[in-house]
């Protein structure tokens, strides 16, 4: 399964490597503020938001990093790195399931 | 591109949950109906890439950022029902696991990153190849217009879900209840920041990986060629 693939699972790991460059925009795109960067950006948190906002808190690896470990940029490139790699295996595992119910 | 929980009214957001159910469902059937246990590996490598290419933030003028998406690409390589099955999965996991994205809104997004962007994609890249050879000048030319006018689709309908949302929900007091600004503000600001820089680099990315997969495994693209030949509408590994 890797052997016969494994220049795309190459260039995969190598995007995994390479993903801490995602940090260099320190912006948050137009329309993903949070709560927090709204009372700036509009100057007020519209009510239905507010209460919407934190619907799912569970997420284990917010803002792809560990919470509390990035007050620096290596901090923050290890938890983007980890993210990817946990990111990367999620996503493939879950669709590897598909070859389960494909034909040959 | 990613639509956090609270942006969209619960009137929105749900609907959006209900399309994307026989979207969902068809994109299963035709998987499992049409795409083969070999070509399984490329979709999950292609579902894991469309993850980290949106991990890919790109500074944007003015303090903000955007992302290209991968969708396209995917959707050139084995169909646009793979790719949203594939991009479907990699924008929930992104919401559960890393809080990119809401709850509420993984129909919306869903809609318009794995619905909407390779579908408009596809077709642009049929289009606009007609029937040249999948690895000719023209086919890349698709490629990169198909890649640019899928994301720039994507942009343009989150832009108008959550901009639409100013109009139609206020509180008592006159303000807004969800997103806080008029449609043309936010069309206006999606569609610069993927019109001039991110739409340009989707182009680039589903070039490059087009020409990447025609040199590392031109069975994949040959096999599109031979089913061509031999009368068959649709490719054999397309979904």
């Amino acid at each position: 399964m890797f052997n016969k693939h494994r220049y795309l699972w190459l260039v995969l790991g190598v995007f995994i490597v390479l993903s801490p460059l995602g940090l260099i925009a320190s912006g948050t795109a137009f329309g993903e503020w949070g709560v927090d960067q709204l009372e700036k950006e509009a100057g007020f948190i519209p009510a239905g938001l507010a209460k919407m906002a934190d619907l799912w808190h569970h997420a284990p690896l917010p803002g792809y990093g560990i919470s509390g470990f990035s007050d620096s940029l290596m901090q923050s490139a290890a938890g983007y790195i980890i993210s990817a790699l946990v990111g990367v295996v999620l996503v493939a595992g879950i669709m590897l399931l598909f070859s389960k119910v494909v034909k040959d | 591109m990613h639509i956090p929980d609270g942006y969209l009214s619960p009137q929105t957001a749900v609907p959006f949950i209900a399309v994307m159910v026989p979207i969902w469902s068809t994109a299963i059937k035709k998987v499992k109906q049409r795409l083969r246990k070999k070509d399984v590996p490329v979709l999950s490598i292609g579902a894991a890439f469309s993850f980290t290419i949106m991990m890919f933030n790109l500074p944007m003028p003015g303090g903000s950022s955007a992302h290209a998406a991968g969708a396209v690409l995917l959707a050139i390589l084995l169909g646009p029902w793979a790719a949203c099955l594939g991009v479907s999965v990699a924008l929930i996991i992104q919401a559960l696991i890393f809080g990119d994205g809401g709850i509420l809104a993984i129909g919306a997004n869903c809609f318009n990153m794995a619905f909407i962007m390779p579908m408009i994609g596809y077709y642009v890249y049929k289009l606009v190849k007609g029937s040249a050879d999948e690895s000719s000048g023209r086919a890349l030319l698709a490629a990169a217009i198909a890649g640019y006018i899928g994301l720039n689709a994507a942009a343009l309908v989150t832009a108008l879900e959550f901009g639409s949302q100013y109009h139609l929900f206020r509180a008592a007091d006159g303000t807004p209840l969800y997103f806080m600004y008029p449609i043309k503000v936010a069309v206006g600001a999606m569609m610069a920041e993927h019109l001039i820089l991110a739409g340009p680099v989707e182009g680039l990315i589903t070039v490059l990986g087009l020409r990447f997969v025609a040199s590392t495994h031109p069975e994949l693209l040959s096999e599109q060629k031979h089913s061509k030949l031999y009368g068959n509408k649709e490719a054999a590994n397309h979904v």
